[in-house]
This record gives structure tokens, C-alpha cells and sequence, in this order.
């Protein structure tokens, strides 16, 4: 690393040198960050369509195979259906905005590939350590709802704008008990520093984790991201009894692939920052052998995967929501839910230290 | 020119074009989304300021929320170009007014001595575990703990005018009590009836 550092000073003089590496080193970390999870929205698809065929009953994909191996059978599915994609005619209907049209599907997956570069893999792993990274996630993650809106708009098509109001509407009210139920994260932690949420976690089991005092934190934050990301059963914005597909009826080929690829990057989002903020991230649940030879990135990952499970659960369980049903939800029971949370914890972090410093209060707050 | 430099006259001028574009836009969406884009890259100014706290919740608030209304409201509409662009110059001579006490205020700022570059020196570089965040909350919630409160009632006020304003009373509508509906046990609704079978003639 430092011979590469040196290298760009020789070549590029002792102005450009610094800044050029530092910009080229960042881009093979995005690199290895996009990669990774490109792939693992490639085998979250498949996973999806695995575990709801075993729900229902059914086998799912189970014949594309690499090189004719038998027990590999639908492991080749996900790039099957890239390919496919890929080769598909990208339809751009009559009397849309080509421009946006095109821009969309861009707008929508940038904020959610953006929303990475803050998130820590293990106590050392993390792009940009900055300080204020809750924050910066939470805005990209509020970006996102322009690819949708943008995409119903241009399209020209009755279905889609009715599927973008739907995303919108639905997208503002849920960001606002997301970002409440996180307050009460930042409050407990001290910092909005994802790193440090982690690390006010350690103690030396689960009791520690966020998860115990902010259970109902957790439980709006893991709904509203479900509703966020527009999946079932908040999926009204796609709602394909009702209004077709949604905001994307009109995209096909790699246009409409991009959106898919988007939600489940979004979908990972979430279930990775819940797992970072409430389940500990990269900490064991328990301090002992056993589990602390596992490294820390495993054990963020069987998190993730725990969380991504839940997702696809609720898609086999549940019926859709009525859109009244999901504004209700989201105005009249979460928002009143983190409003007395947030009072609730100001209120025993008022508390004399004599109280803070007993067990059991001793576990959270530091 | 150093790549702060670089940073800051690509932002600077993205800004000024995309500010531009919304008042030269025929068409409303896409002044709309140039406005977007002249609040993002405006945040990215902010950022080289070192004003982090403020870029994002720029991005947050105004980006993720505001302009997301907006733009709601302005595709719903079905605006008419000609009969905007009647009053044109009905209107110029106002406008015209506005724009020249703007560009005197901001000549007041920027050629101005007291503003200038020897009066106002750059701040002094901050270490990098410096929180932004953490500071401003203290200022807000201690020394201008008044003037926040003030503007929060304020604003408070707002919303109550906004909603009283638009809110009318329907006579015979009807709601969905969900307590109600979850309440609903299967006595309620079904009648079990216990029916002997018939005979076969």
C-alpha cells in the first residue's frame, strides 16, 4: 500500500500524488464493496424464489446448472436470468420523457450502492468512517424515492404515476418513524457514528445489544424498512392485482432490472443496518470460546441473512395491506410508538447516576 | 489549483447551471428535479466547508422530503404555460426591483470591506474526530435554547393553522373502527346451524 503511495507521489508530484491515490484507492474499495453485494442480490433473488417455493410447497428453480454439475442444479439461475436481461429490448413507450425515462432506474440504485460507503464490515472494514454516517444513510435512503417518482412520471402511463403517488406518499411518512426510532439509537450510543453504535454494544453478550431496551425501536425500524423498500406486504406501489406493476410497468430489459436490483440492494441495506444498529453487528452474541473464534464479519453476515429471511417470510405470509391501512400504520401507531419512546428514554437518562450505574440499567447506558 | 479547488469550481459550477435551469425550464418537472440538483450539489459545497452536519440534513430535509412534495404536486397539476407566461410583463417591473436590491445586497457582501478575504480569515482546520453534530446540538440546547424553542412553536403553530385551515367536515362519511375489526369474533358473524341432511327421493 505504502509502495503504491509513494509510486503516485513519483509520478503525479507531491500536489497530485496524495489526491489521486487517495482517489483511486477509494474506487477499489467501491469496487470491492459492489461487487460482493451485486452478488448477493444476484443469490438473494434465488433465495427468495427458493424459500417461498418451500413455503408453498413447491421446488423452485432447480435446472440451470453450471458446466452440467447435477447438485449445482439452480445455482445458475440468477445469471441465467441476468443474461437474459440483458439481452432484452429496452421498450421506451410513446409520449415519455426519454431522458428521464432512462434516468430513473439510474436515480433509484445510485442512493442505494451510495448508502455503503458508510456501513462497517468489522471493527476495522469501513469506507468512510465519518462522523455523522446514521445521518448520511438516512439521506440517501430518502433519496431513493425519486428513481420511483421520476420513473411513473416519465413513462407516461396512468398505472405507473399511480404506482409513483403510492410510493411517495407511502415512502416521506415511513422515513419519519424510521429516523425517530433511530434518534433513540443515537441517544443510547452517543454518537452517530456507525462504528460507535456498534461498539456501545460490546459488553460480552446479547444482553448488551440495543435490542433489549429498544425492542418496539426495533420492531418500527424493521417494518418501516420493509414498507420503505416496497415490499410485500407494503407493496402497494406495485400492487399487481390493482394497478399492473406499479411505477415500473413500462421499463423492460436491463431498465427494469436495474429497479430490481435497487430493491433487493435496499432490502440488504435495511436488514444490515438493523443488524448493526439493534443486533449487535459484528459482535458474538456470547463472549465465550465457541463463538469468539468465529471472525466478526461471519457473524454480521449470519445476521444479515437472519434479518433477509424475515423479508421473504412476511412476502409468503401476509396479504397486501389496504392503502388507508398502511397510512394508518405509519401515522397513527408508529409515530405516536417512537414519540413515547423517545420521552421514555430521555426520562431514565435523566436518572441519577446511582440508578444508571445498577444493574439493570449498567448494561445500556454507559 | 489544488483538488479542493477542482472540487469546488465543479460544484460551483454544476450549482449555477442547474439554478439556472429552473428559471429558464419550459417545463415545470424538470425545473423541479434542477432544483434538486441545485440543493445536492449545494450540500457538496457545504461538505468542503466541513459543515457535514448541515450538507446532510440539507439532503435529508430538503431533498429527501421537501422537493419530494413538490414535485408530488407540481405533476399533478396541469399547468399552462401560456397563461403563466401572460402576466410576464405585467409583473417584469416588480421583479426587476427584487433582482436589483438582491444584486446590491449581495455586492454589499461581497465587495464590501468588511467582508473581504483579510477581514474574515479562513477558520482555523479542525481535528478530524471534530463532531459537527455534536456541537451544534450543544449550541442550539444551551446558548440559543430560546430562539429554537421560539421557532419550534412556531412552527408548531403553522401546522395547526395549515390543518384547520383545509380541514372540512363531511357530513356521513364512514370509517373503519380497525380496534373494532379486530375485535370481531366469529360468533358475531357466523350463525352455525345445525341442518339434517335431506333424502334422496
Amino acid at each position: 500500500m505504502e509502495y503504491a503511495q509513494q509510486l503516485f507521489g513519483q509520478f503525479f508530484g507531491t500536489e497530485w500524488g496524495p489526491a489521486l491515490f487517495s482517489l483511486t484507492k477509494n474506487l477499489v474499495l467501491i469496487v470491492a464493496i459492489v461487487l460482493p453485494l451485486l452478488l448477493g442480490v444476484a443469490y438473494l433473488t434465488l433465495a427468495e424464489r427458493k424459500i417461498i417455493a418451500f413455503m408453498q410447497i413447491r421446488v423452485g428453480p432447480n435446472r440451470v446448472t453450471f458446466f452440467g454439475i447435477p447438485w449445482l442444479a439452480g445455482w445458475g439461475q440468477p445469471i441465467a436470468d441476468a443474461v437474459k436481461a440483458l439481452m432484452k429490448e429496452i421498450i421506451i413507450p410513446n409520449g415519455a420523457n426519454k431522458a428521464l425515462f432512462i434516468m430513473a432506474p439510474i436515480l433509484t440504485i445510485a442512493p442505494a450502492l451510495a448508502a455503503w460507503a458508510v456501513v462497517p464490515f468489522s471493527p476495522e472494514m469501513v469506507l468512510a468512517d465519518i462522523n455523522a454516517g446514521l445521518l448520511y444513510i438516512l439521506a440517501m435512503t430518502s433519496m431513493g424515492v425519486y428513481g420511483v417518482i421520476i420513473a411513473g412520471w416519465a413513462s407516461n402511463s396512468k398505472y405507473a404515476f399511480l404506482g409513483a403517488m403510492r410510493s411517495a406518499a407511502q415512502v416521506v411518512s415511513y422515513e419519519l418513524a424510521m429516523g425517530f426510532a433511530l434518534v433513540c439509537v443515537l441517544m443510547l450510543s452517543h454518537s452517530l457514528n456507525l462504528g460507535d453504535i456498534v461498539k456501545g454494544q460490546e459488553g460480552g453478550s446479547f444482553i448488551n445489544w440495543y435490542l433489549i431496551p429498544l425492542f418496539p425501536m426495533f420492531l418500527v425500524y424493521f417494518i418501516s424498512g420493509v414498507a420503505e423498500t416496497n415490499r410485500a406486504p407494503f407493496d402497494v406501489a406495485e400492487g399487481e392485482s390493482e394497478i399492473v406493476a406499479g411505477f415500473h410497468v413500462e421499463y423492460s430489459g436491463m431498465a427494469f432490472t436495474v429497479f430490481f436490483l435497487a430493491e433487493y440492494a435496499n432490502m440488504i441495506l435495511v436488514a444490515t443496518l438493523a443488524s448493526l444498529i439493534f443486533l449487535g453487528g459484528w459482535l458474538p452474541p456470547l463472549n465465550i470460546a465457541p463463538f469468539t473464534l468465529i471472525p466478526g464479519f461471519i457473524w454480521l453476515l449470519l445476521k444479515i441473512a437472519f434479518l433477509l429471511f424475515f423479508f421473504l417470510w412476511f412476502r409468503a405470509t401476509f396479504p397486501r395491506y389496504r392503502y388507508d391501512q398502511i397510512m394508518r400504520l405509519g401515522w397513527k401507531v408508529f409515530i405516536p410508538i417512537t414519540l413515547v419512546w423517545i420521552v421514555l428514554l430521555g426520562a431514565v437518562m435523566q436518572l441519577p447516576p446511582s440508578f444508571l450505574n445498577a444493574f439493570p440499567l449498567n448494561l445500556w447506558f454507559h | 489549483m489544488s483538488f479542493q479547488d477542482i472540487t469546488f469550481y465543479f460544484f460551483a459550477t454544476v450549482l449555477v447551471a442547474s439554478a439556472l435551469g429552473v428559471i429558464t425550464a419550459r417545463n415545470p418537472v424538470h425545473a423541479a428535479l434542477l432544483l434538486v440538483l441545485a440543493f445536492f450539489t449545494c450540500a457538496g459545497l457545504w461538505l468542503l466547508l466541513q459543515a457535514e452536519f448541515l450538507a446532510i440534513t440539507l439532503v435529508l430535509v430538503y431533498v429527501g422530503a421537501v422537493m419530494v412534495l413538490f414535485l408530488f404536486v407540481v405533476m399533478m397539476l396541469d399547468i399552462n404555460l401560456d397563461r403563466l407566461r401572460e402576466g410576464f410583463w405585467k409583473w417584469f417591473p416588480f421583479g426587476a426591483l427584487l433582482a436589483l436590491v438582491m444584486a446590491a445586497e449581495m455586492a454589499m457582501v461581497l465587495m464590501g470591506r468588511k467582508f473581504s478575504a483579510s477581514q474574515m480569515p479562513a477558520p482555523p482546520a479542525r481535528a478530524a474526530d471534530y463532531s459537527n453534530t455534536k456541537e451544534l446540538g450543544r449550541l442550539i440546547y444551551t446558548e440559543y435554547v430560546y430562539a429554537f424553542e421560539l421557532a419550534a412553536v412556531i412552527l408548531l403553530v403553522a401546522i395547526v393553522a395549515a390543518i384547520a385551515l383545509t380541514l372540512r367536515r363531511r357530513t356521513g362519511p364512514r370509517f373503519l373502527d380497525p380496534s373494532q375489526q379486530v375485535k370481531v369474533k366469529r360468533a358475531d358473524r357466523v350463525r352455525m346451524v345445525s341442518m339434517p341432511s335431506e333424502k334422496k327421493e
